[in-house]
């Protein structure tokens, strides 16, 4: 088993593991822990599969903006009812059986299909390729992408305004 | 490891964000099953482009990154103001529309 075997089983157990239990722990808040440690092992699986600029954006946006995001609407939907956000849960069974008989059908195709199992070769540097394509290629998307974020805020804050 | 080992484990998280979609009666709890899912979709894409040899998959992934984060901080107001409004967590409780 080389390197890259290791730390790609070691990094899907984590990612399985953390994911489980975001949906099976009772308390809220540990499950935003869990979907925090999730986050990470996503961010280092992008590192073995050499996009280190997406791994950091992970950490940043997701590990660090939505778990932070989630822990204040937490901490503020608790203080205005007045309890201890314990989560309870209902259909597991129907839950269980969709999710595995989905989860079946998609690792079946999967392995059903001969896929690549070399990497094809890139450029060094992924992050500079990817800087000059969002500049240069993908530059209309890139600015409606800062319209929607500009919209989303205002959205955001019309949403959280105080009540008059 | 190839390509299929990276779309397995994808499939496996986003799987489980299903699970977590369907059982939990949080509010908050449906919107972090959503979020294991739309990164299990990350992980496909970033696969797909990297074995493929092309930078567009992880340019599209930036791009779902960041409308994921929109997509939370938008979720979490509007769960923010139910609670505000409605009193409630329980996703079964808020039938205002049921018929």
């Amino acid at each position: 088993m080389n390197g890259e075997a290791l730390a790609f089983w070691a990094l899907a157990t984590v990612l399985v593991g953390s994911a489980l239990a975001v949906v099976l722990t009772k308390n809220l808040f540990h499950a935003v822990l869990w979907l925090a440690l999730g986050l990470t092992g996503t961010a280092g699986v992008f590192l073995l599969l050499d996009a280190e600029f997406l791994a950091a954006v992970q950490l940043l946006l997701y590990a660090g903006g939505i778990v932070t995001i989630v822990v204040f609407a937490i901490v503020v939907t608790e203080r205005l009812v007045g309890e201890r956000l314990s989560q309870t849960s209902r259909h597991l069974t129907a839950g269980a059986v969709v999710s595995i008989a989905l989860a079946w059908a998609l690792v079946s195709a999967v392995w059903q299909r001969p896929l690549a199992i070399v990497r094809a070769p890139m450029a060094e540097d992924l992050t500079q390729i990817i800087g000059d394509t969002v500049q240069t290629r993908f530059v209309l998307p890139f600015e409606l992408l800062a319209l929607l974020m500009l919209a989303g805020l205002m959205g955001a804050i019309y949403f959280a305004r105080p009540e008059d | 490891m190839g390509l299929q080992a990276y779309l397995t484990l994808a499939a496996v998280v986003f799987c489980i964000g299903l699970f977590g979609v369907i059982t939990r009666r949080n509010t908050i709890g449906i919107l972090l099953g959503i979020e294991l899912m739309l990164n299990s979709v990350n992980i496909n894409l970033v696969a797909f482009s990297r074995f493929s040899g092309d930078v567009t998959g992880m340019i599209f992934t930036v791009f779902t990154i960041c409308i994921t984060v929109t997509e939370a901080a938008l979720g979490l107001a509007i769960v923010i103001l139910l609670f505000r409004i409605r009193r409630t967590v329980i996703a079964d409780h808020l039938d205002l529309l049921k018929g």
